[in-house]
């Protein structure tokens, strides 16, 4: 449809000019990857667990896929506060339209994203395996983007300010990075701690993307299960947020 | 079926919001190629009026005929068949004045021939056209507002709504703004619905006028048969005499504060 088109053309746009906003979001996800890869790498390594950097690489790319998916998604405030979206919400158009264009170029941004993030990884060390499965991963990236995605566009479409950014980072955002797979292994954890990680969706998301880029690690619930989980967890967040989407008034 | 002589007709319409009613019972009718005024200070229920004809807000009874549409059951027919340039800015800032114009034409199914044909003639009509590859963020108000009335009309549009569009210009603009308008209008015989607080501007360009004041219509007619009956010189003076107060002075609303904040902070 040639509304979800240029919609999802306008984000790529905005995303490819925000250099700043580019580099800024990647400041997060090196941190990460310095002080915590090469930090407890040699402590993993020692407790048995292999390379660290290899292990927590596919987790700081869905973490960097992660904060630009919810913020892609909230922009909703940004574009109802400046007015756009009263563009869009006037035209002889489906909200549906709108909201699956506005989603397919938040959650491409978030994977183009999560790409750069990759190739950081790669930079600073994450060696890629003969066994790596780029289409794979990409599928998983993806399926990260658009879940967190369709979050950010629940959430932007009830909340009416910015003044709730911090709740949604602090008690949304920061806690589902947290509590995954992303810094440590599923395995032996805590009993509440493993109940809250297998709960969490992003867990399912960096199992199956840490299985499609590393041989070791991955794949802990099985490539089927991870690909259910996330692909049916996104097709309801998704109708959620066109739902909710579709009850904003100007 | 005969041709609707109105353009848009409105009966009997009311809009409630709990117990408050924003619109009381009005009626009025907009003849196909006018310019029509609809006055009114701050929460008359100007803008109320106008989202109801814009399909955005359902009233509470009573009937609205747009182009002959019903803006509630016809609601995809009755939004091809407008433009509207809103009180605040709804340009995306950060893409190009011609990206703007391509997105609208996108949305609204203009075929890629007509939209580029069309585009440069409402860039070059509002003298923008050699500053389209510029972004809108580096425009200053009046030429994002002229922007947004070429933009209104790039799908040939038979009605065009204008809420407030010279708030907050200086009155050489605004006197360049109108002077588009009118030009557009007689061009592409486009119907004009439009709210001001300037009552000089409307006594100047409204072939008629309706005063709006606390949800209910006060008066309508020709601004020279307003003045004529309340005995006034200006329509200014019609006003206070209608309504008994004058129009007040817009308030920076909410969202204004907010703009200027994010100005602060420098996003967009």
């Amino acid at each position: 449809m040639r509304a979800v088109y240029i919609l999802w053309l306008r984000q790529l746009k905005r995303f490819s000019r925000s250099r700043s906003r580019m580099i800024g979001s990647l400041g997060q996800p090196l941190l990460f990857l310095l002080a915590l890869g090469f930090g407890f790498g040699p402590t993993f390594a020692r407790a048995g667990g292999g390379n660290y950097v290899a292990f927590i690489a596919p987790g700081i790319i869905s973490m960097g896929i992660l904060f630009t998916a919810v913020f892609s998604g909230i922009e909703i405030i940004w574009d109802r506060q400046f007015g756009f979206l009263k563009e869009t919400l006037v035209a002889p158009v489906s909200r549906i339209g709108i909201v699956l264009g506005r989603a397919l170029g938040g959650a491409t941004v978030a994977m183009l994203q999560g790409v750069i993030v990759f190739i950081v990884c790669v930079f600073a060390g994450f060696r890629v395996e003969w066994s790596v499965v780029l289409p794979l991963a990409a599928v998983f990236m993806f399926l990260i983007a658009l879940l967190f995605t369709a979050i950010g566009t629940s959430i932007g479409s009830v909340m009416q300010d910015m003044q709730g950014f911090p709740l949604v980072m602090n008690f949304l955002v920061l806690p589902l990075f947290f509590f995954s797979n992303a810094l440590f292994p599923v395995q032996g954890l805590p009993k509440p701690l493993q109940v809250v990680v297998h709960l969490n969706p992003l867990t399912y998301g960096i199992d199956g993307l840490r299985g499609a880029l590393t041989s070791s690690h991955g794949f802990v619930f099985g490539l089927s299960r991870d690909l259910v989980v996330l692909g049916a967890l996104t097709a309801i967040l998704l109708a959620i947020g066109s739902y909710l989407f579709s009850k904003i008034e100007l | 079926m005969n041709e609707m002589p109105q353009m848009i007709d409105v009966r009997d319409l009311v809009k409630n919001f709990g117990d408050f009613c924003a619109v009381d019972r009005i009626s009025f009718t907009v003849p196909r190629g006018k310019i029509f005024g609809f006055l009114g200070p701050n929460g008359a229920g100007k803008t109320t009026t106008i989202k109801m004809l814009t399909t955005v807000l359902h009233p509470t009874s009573g009937a609205i005929r747009v182009d002959g549409h019903d803006p509630v059951r016809e609601q995809r027919q009755v939004r091809r068949s407008f433009g509207i340039v809103f009180q605040d800015p709804s340009l995306d800032d950060e893409l190009t004045a011609l990206e703007n114009m391509n997105l609208h034409g996108v949305l609204y199914g203009v075929g890629s021939h007509d939209r580029k044909a069309g585009i440069e003639e409402l860039l070059k009509l509002v003298e923008l056209w050699d500053r389209r590859n510029d972004f809108v963020k580096r425009y200053s108000g009046g030429m994002k507002r002229r922007l947004e009335i070429a933009r209104a009309l790039l799908h040939k549009p038979k009605i065009l709504f204008l809420d407030e569009p010279t708030i907050g210009l200086d009155p050489q603009t605004r006197n360049h703004i109108w002077s588009y308008i009118q030009q557009m209008s007689s061009r592409q015989n486009v119907t004009v619905f439009f709210t001001t607080h300037y009552m000089e501007e409307a006594d100047r360009v409204a072939d008629d006028v309706a005063v709006i004041d606390h949800g209910k219509i006060v008066a309508q007619g020709s601004p020279a048969a307003l003045k004529e009956n309340t005995k006034a010189k200006t329509l200014e003076d019609a006003f206070i005499a209608l309504t008994g107060h004058t129009i007040r002075e817009e308030e920076g609303s909410v969202k204004d504060r907010m703009r200027r904040m994010a100005r602060v902070w420098g996003r967009r």
